[in-house]
């Protein structure tokens, strides 16, 4: 009897993340065949429709499916099936169709399938690594289209009496999306590629995959035991007892550290004696509101426009701006939005091919002075905003104000495009709310009379900090003068935080600092209201803000604001910190 | 018949991305849009065909619409060219 060949190790590209461990369960399809059927005469017309028909009901599966995965993970992974609706409806090779129907008379899967192979063969026989990955998706709507004209049923992915490792020759995004995480434990193509549909779906609903093993599935018998390294890419066939032992830990590892998450995030952002610090995420891409989902952000406290403009060359339209914000609105919908808006040099905004010398950016034409100077373009940004606040829960953020006299204007502009829309009966949010960056140190000296005309404030620490203390943090020579936690600096916040209470509003906080595990007793103790941070942080945030009491934080602020001596202040900083916190993990992001 | 020639400047190419880009712009135009690079002329508003044009970095593309809004239509797509398609 040959010797069954333990810990076979097959290399594959590494699709989605996660150790697997279990059963194969091979997904066995026939290969449909497709015969070559001449056409009785007058049948013609009648094939035509019944193509067509086909087409019909395999669009109405597609946006099924879209709709589907829409709800699971949002908008943005549904554009996965637009791709299919687009090869569906594509109008060269439908007109082939029809054209080699009528002139060759013969059946409508045997000219469809002809031309599909042609397409096929051409786009596998570029150098493109990323549109050979399209194949994959028009060989998942052909077949959708075949298997409505030959009346088969389209394959599902059968409930799996036991959970296992699916494994398959290829998949489709369709089969991805019908997988249930009780009986699939994470599957392995022989094709496919790293930034196929397939994949990036699988990345999304959480499944460990590989693919590309190029011959693997002809290997694997029905129910033997397989390893899946979905980081490295690799399965394991037949694994020794040492294999087996050191993965099971490895994928305990990684589900105890994505369960804590998991928990964490249905935890509440409050101190131990109940005060409420509500934990935003700063993004700057449509795309990283997943992240701030999954990391548990109860909001978006700073959505970066810039890179609308950073884009293209061109001014981005009110269309695509209203398309971008509504779909985040709607995403992240009931929790808020801020959108703050263009914070960039106002070069940005004028077609000048001799753009005008800005000697000093930094202090210069850019944010909201250059958008109150050229008020049609902020006027588009506005709209788009307005437009898309219907759903109630979008905000609005004014980046580098240094004057009262700045805020009022932008309100009357405001006030101009909210007459436009009403005029148009163009609905939007008449609530919507209007908050200030506290970035410049006029404005934090100036809080009391700013926060009369505003609905909260977000301190920029980053920048205030360099204004404060006259400090080029990106200046080799000087950058060890950029002190977070300078007196100064600290008074500034306090003070912002005081007078904003003052005339009720909120205060929050969307710098580095609110990063800064060792920052956060201060912040909170000051009565920071809303921490903003990048996604990854907010769990390491909020594990702070649970282990601490107000009151306390409250006494220890008072001490750090004694102090006058920016060594002293990171010192006492640090040792609350380890006193606290010891050496765990906590590090800065 | 309005005609324009552009550069594929972003770095992939004419690749899925961007193809699905063109495919959904010229799709909103009225008039008959072709892309023409060297020999090869496709249908603007077919993704089979404009993934096939496979039009790498730096080949130069032509682009030809007629109809009643083909002066948008070739501004409008030729624009797509000329921002990378917002990458990079």
């Amino acid at each position: 009897m040959e010797k069954l060949k333990k810990n076979k190790v097959w290399q594959g590209i590494p699709a989605s993340p996660g150790v697997a461990i279990g059963k194969a369960y091979l997904l066995d399809r026939e290969e449909i065949k497709i015969k070559e059927e001449k056409l009785p005469p007058g049948q013609i017309q009648k094939e035509i429709l019944r193509f067509k028909k086909a087409l019909h009901e395999a669009k109405k599966e597609i946006v099924k499916l879209k709709e589907n995965i829409a709800k699971k993970l949002g908008t943005e992974q549904a554009k996965i099936f637009d791709a299919h609706l687009l090869i569906l409806e594509d109008e060269v090779v439908n007109q082939q169709v029809f054209n080699g129907i009528k002139e060759e008379k013969k059946n409508a899967e045997f000219i469809y399938s002809r031309i599909i192979q042609k397409t096929i063969q051409a786009i596998s026989s570029t150098k493109y690594e990323y549109l050979k990955e399209r194949v994959a998706d028009i060989s998942a709507v052909s077949t959708r289209v075949i298997n409505r004209l030959l009346g088969l049923k389209q394959h599902t992915i059968e409930p799996l009496r036991t959970p296992g490792i699916i494994v398959a020759h290829s998949l489709s995004p369709g089969d991805v999306v019908q997988m249930k995480k009780e009986s699939v434990l994470g599957f392995a193509t022989d094709t496919g590629g790293k930034t196929s549909h397939v994949a990036l779906l699988a990345k999304s609903l959480g499944f460990p995959a590989v693919v590309g093993l190029k011959g693997f599935f002809s290997k694997v018998r029905s129910g033997g035991k397989l390893i899946l390294d979905g980081d490295k890419g690799e399965v394991i066939l037949s694994p020794d007892d040492v294999t087996l032992k050191s993965y099971e830990l490895k994928r305990e590892k990684l589900l105890e550290r994505s369960r804590s998450l998991l928990e964490l995030t249905a935890l509440l952002a409050e101190t131990q004696d109940k005060r409420r610090i509500e934990l935003s995420a700063n993004i700057e891409l449509p795309s990283d509101v997943e992240s701030a989902v999954e990391n548990g952000a109860e909001g978006i406290g700073l959505f970066r426009t810039e890179y609308l403009y950073l884009a293209s060359s061109d001014l981005p339209s009110e269309e695509e701006q209203y398309q971008i914000y509504s779909s985040i609105a709607q995403r992240v919908y009931p929790q808020n939005v801020i959108i703050r808006t263009f914070d960039m040099g106002g070069d940005k905004f004028i077609h000048d091919p001799e753009r005008p010398y800005e000697p000093n950016p930094f202090l210069g034409w850019r944010a909201i002075r250059a958008c109150l100077d050229l008020p049609q373009v902020f006027k588009i940004q506005l709209r788009a905003i307005l437009k898309a606040s219907s759903l109630g829960n979008l905000n609005l953020m004014l980046p580098m104000i240094s004057s009262l006299e700045e805020l009022l204007k932008t309100k009357e502009v405001l006030e101009e495009v909210k007459v436009e829309l009403r005029a148009k009966k163009v609905p939007f949010d008449e609530k919507l709310k209007i908050g200030i960056m506290i970035e410049i140190p006029s404005a934090a000296l100036e809080a009391d009379s700013l926060a009369k005309h505003c609905d909260f404030f977000s301190i920029g620490t980053n920048d205030l900090i360099q204004y404060t203390l006259a400090v080029d943090r990106t200046n080799e020579r000087i950058a060890h003068l950029y002190q977070s936690f300078h007196p100064s600096v600290l008074k500034l916040i306090k003070k912002t935080i005081d007078e904003g209470h003052k005339n009720n509003i909120w205060v929050g906080l969307c710098g580095e600092m609110a990063a800064d595990p060792k920052a956060i007793v201060l912040l909170v103790g000051l009565g920071i209201n809303e921490l903003s941070t990048s996604p990854l942080a907010i769990p390491q945030v909020k594990k702070v803000i649970r282990s601490i009491e107000f009151k306390e934080a409250q006494k220890f602020a008072e001490e750090v604001m004694r102090l006058n001596d920016s060594k002293k202040i990171e010192k006492l900083l640090e040792e609350d910190y380890y006193r606290r916190f010891g050496s765990e993990n906590f590090s800065k992001i | 018949m309005i005609e324009k020639k552009i550069q594929v400047i972003n770095r992939l190419g004419l690749h899925a991305r961007p193809a699905a880009l063109v495919v959904q712009k010229a799709s909103k135009f009225k008039s008959e849009i072709r892309l023409i690079k060297d020999e090869d002329e496709v249908n603007a508003k077919s993704i089979m065909s404009v993934m096939m044009l496979a039009a790498e970095m730096g080949s130069f593309i032509s682009i030809k619409a007629w109809g009643e809004d083909e002066a948008i239509a070739v501004e409008e797509i030729a624009k797509l060219f000329e921002e990378k398609f917002g990458e990079e």
